[in-house]
């Protein structure tokens, strides 16, 4: 509607449009196309080849990275998820007393650096005398994929009639069959894109599991930094491009879900 | 009016969970940092708990030399100023790309601006670390950069930018465009587009309406994206790490080797806790000078 007006075309805007968005799509195409590069260079060119995939798959340590970044990714999305769920619930509706504070509490882990969260939760595991391992990177997995969790469903549940909740109560529906039989399937779309991105965000995490997982507990990403800094190698980009395709598969299928619901 | 007797009861039990996990975890763990920061260090790390020192902020500006006087020694305040001026320039260059790009989402059909922002959040959410990682390929000797320059004739001899500050410099602006151009978008999605036809008919010119319309309305989203931008960039770890090399260190990495090589848990602490307490002011500062109710 707006791009038929001539007025509304500024200089300059669609050749800086075009540059970033070739600049964003630059390195990740350069990363997938060169992961199929059968030279063991990793940047020169010489022709396809699938090996460094098939490498990959055949390495034990890449495997269990993937099973602890998995075991912990779930666990923390679940977790968050219900806590993110439950609280929405109790933000919804008449404002009480201490609101405030929740909800600065709920900003925090989006607000500080990650590497000031990681040094905290290092220091605080420490200190508790707690061995370093997936029950610490689970702990920090949820608390920082709760905010994360939590938009989507605030947002949902802010778009919601009232009327509806009221109107089961009404039909002697209690709290909890109001929630379950009418409330929940309503936030259903929120409470899964707030689930997809805790997942995605605690499979991504670096920093922060980095400090607290020890040495046993080694994630994806921590394994794939130890190999970026021995050096630039054609398994390091067919493990990279894996990573990546992942998280934008991930993407395009909320981007899928979300369209068809609303 | 209220029907149902148990509500706060019910809704205390519904905020337990997350309630309890942020204080336990997240603020609890924040106060002990900024505590542990005041205390000596053990020799092999660790601290000693019941020895206060006040050592771990006075390293931060002076070096103690072996009969114990101090002098003033500015390597760490270097280290804070390059990571302002990394991230000063990360923002204002995401700005000046990003602003014209969320404009440009902003003035395309529905359908085309959906997919647009699909496009500019995809690599939000994909790996920061293996996105990094890519720029390495890019930016090394004999990488595509180089060699396609070498090729046109653009360059003599190699390319020399990978582990400098202008890589780290790319890395930034890369990594934190779409925290710029998500919120503009946000703020200029919701504005009423007739308020820039008024001022068309009432002979503004495109760069009067821009300046005295549109940038106006879009800057709830351009502060919120500026904030998006420079507080991660500031803290920011592998980035310096793998693009920059020993010599373009910032604050995150300072902190990392006080918990490696250095062993050296409450001058780390302290550290963290600095660059915390900055975060915290810029937000006061943001939240003071904008979150007012309009009219006041």
């Amino acid at each position: 509607m707006q791009a038929s007006n001539t007025l509304w075309r500024f200089r300059g805007v669609t050749p800086t449009a075009m540059l970033a968005f070739v600049y964003l799509y630059l390195p990740i195409v350069v990363l997938v196309v060169l992961s199929f590069n059968a030279n063991r260079i990793a940047t020169l060119w010489t022709g396809f080849s699938f090996d460094w995939y098939l490498k990959v798959m055949d390495n034990d340590n890449i495997l269990r990275a993937t099973k602890n970044s998995l075991i912990i990714a779930c666990g923390a999305t679940v977790l968050a998820t219900s806590f993110a769920t439950m609280a929405a619930l109790a933000m919804a509706g008449k404002r009480f007393r201490g609101q405030a504070f929740i909800n600065a509490m709920l900003g925090l882990p989006l607000l500080v650096p990650e590497i000031v969260t990681a040094v905290a939760s290092l220091l605080f595991f420490l200190a508790l005398g707690l061995d370093l391992g997936l029950l610490t990177v689970l702990i920090a997995h949820t608390v920082f994929c709760i905010p994360f969790a939590y938009l989507p469903i605030r947002a949902r549940l802010e778009g919601l009639d009232p009327r509806l909740a009221e109107a089961a109560a009404d039909l002697y529906a209690g709290p909890f069959a109001t929630f379950r039989r009418v409330t929940l399937p309503l936030i259903l779309p929120g409470v899964l894109s707030g689930a997809m991105l805790a997942f995605i965000v605690s499979l991504d995490d670096f920093v922060i599991t980095f400090f607290v997982a020890g040495a046993g507990a080694t994630t994806l990403p921590v394994y794939i930094f130890g190999l970026i800094r021995m050096g630039i190698t054609p398994e390091v980009n067919a493990v990279s491009a894996l990573m990546l395709l992942v998280s934008i598969a991930f993407v395009a299928l909320s981007y899928w879900m979300g369209q068809r619901k609303s | 009016m209220t029907l149902d007797p148990y509500r706060r009861t019910r809704r205390r039990l519904l905020l337990a969970p997350t309630t309890l996990t942020l204080l336990l975890f997240m603020v609890l763990p924040m106060l002990l940092m900024g505590w542990m920061s005041l205390l000596a260090p053990d020799t092999y790390g660790g601290v000693r708990w019941k020895e206060w020192s006040l050592d771990a902020y006075v390293q931060f500006l002076y070096e103690r030399d072996l009969d114990d006087s101090l002098t003033l020694n500015s390597d760490y305040l270097q280290i804070f100023g390059r990571s302002f001026l990394l991230a000063g320039f990360a923002t204002v260059v995401t700005l000046l790309i990003g602003f014209p790009t969320a404009l440009y989402i902003a003035l395309k059909e529905e359908k085309t601006r959906q997919r647009l922002i699909l496009l500019i959040s995809i690599p939000f959410w994909t790996n920061l670390l293996v996105r990094t990682y890519a720029w390495m390929l890019l930016l090394r000797n004999g990488g595509l950069i180089d060699s396609s320059l070498s090729w046109l004739g653009l360059s003599q001899g190699a390319l020399d930018v990978l582990y400098t500050p202008t890589a780290v410099a790319i890395g930034f602006v890369y990594s934190f465009l779409p925290f710029m151009v998500l919120p503009i978008y946000t703020s200029l999605e919701k504005m009423d587009w007739r308020l820039v036809e008024a001022a068309f008919d009432l002979g503004a010119n495109r760069w009067l309406a821009l300046r005295r319309v549109i940038l106006p309305l879009a800057m709830p989203g351009i502060v919120a994206g500026c904030l998006l931008v420079f507080i991660p960039a500031i803290g920011s770890y592998f980035i310096p790490e793998l693009l920059g090399g020993g010599k373009s260190l910032m604050i995150g990495n300072l902190i990392q080797n006080q918990f490696g090589t250095a062993r050296n848990w409450p001058f780390g602490a302290a550290l963290s806790f600095m660059l915390l307490a900055l975060v915290l002011l810029v937000m006061w500062i943001y939240t003071r000078r904008f979150q007012r109710p309009p009219g006041e």
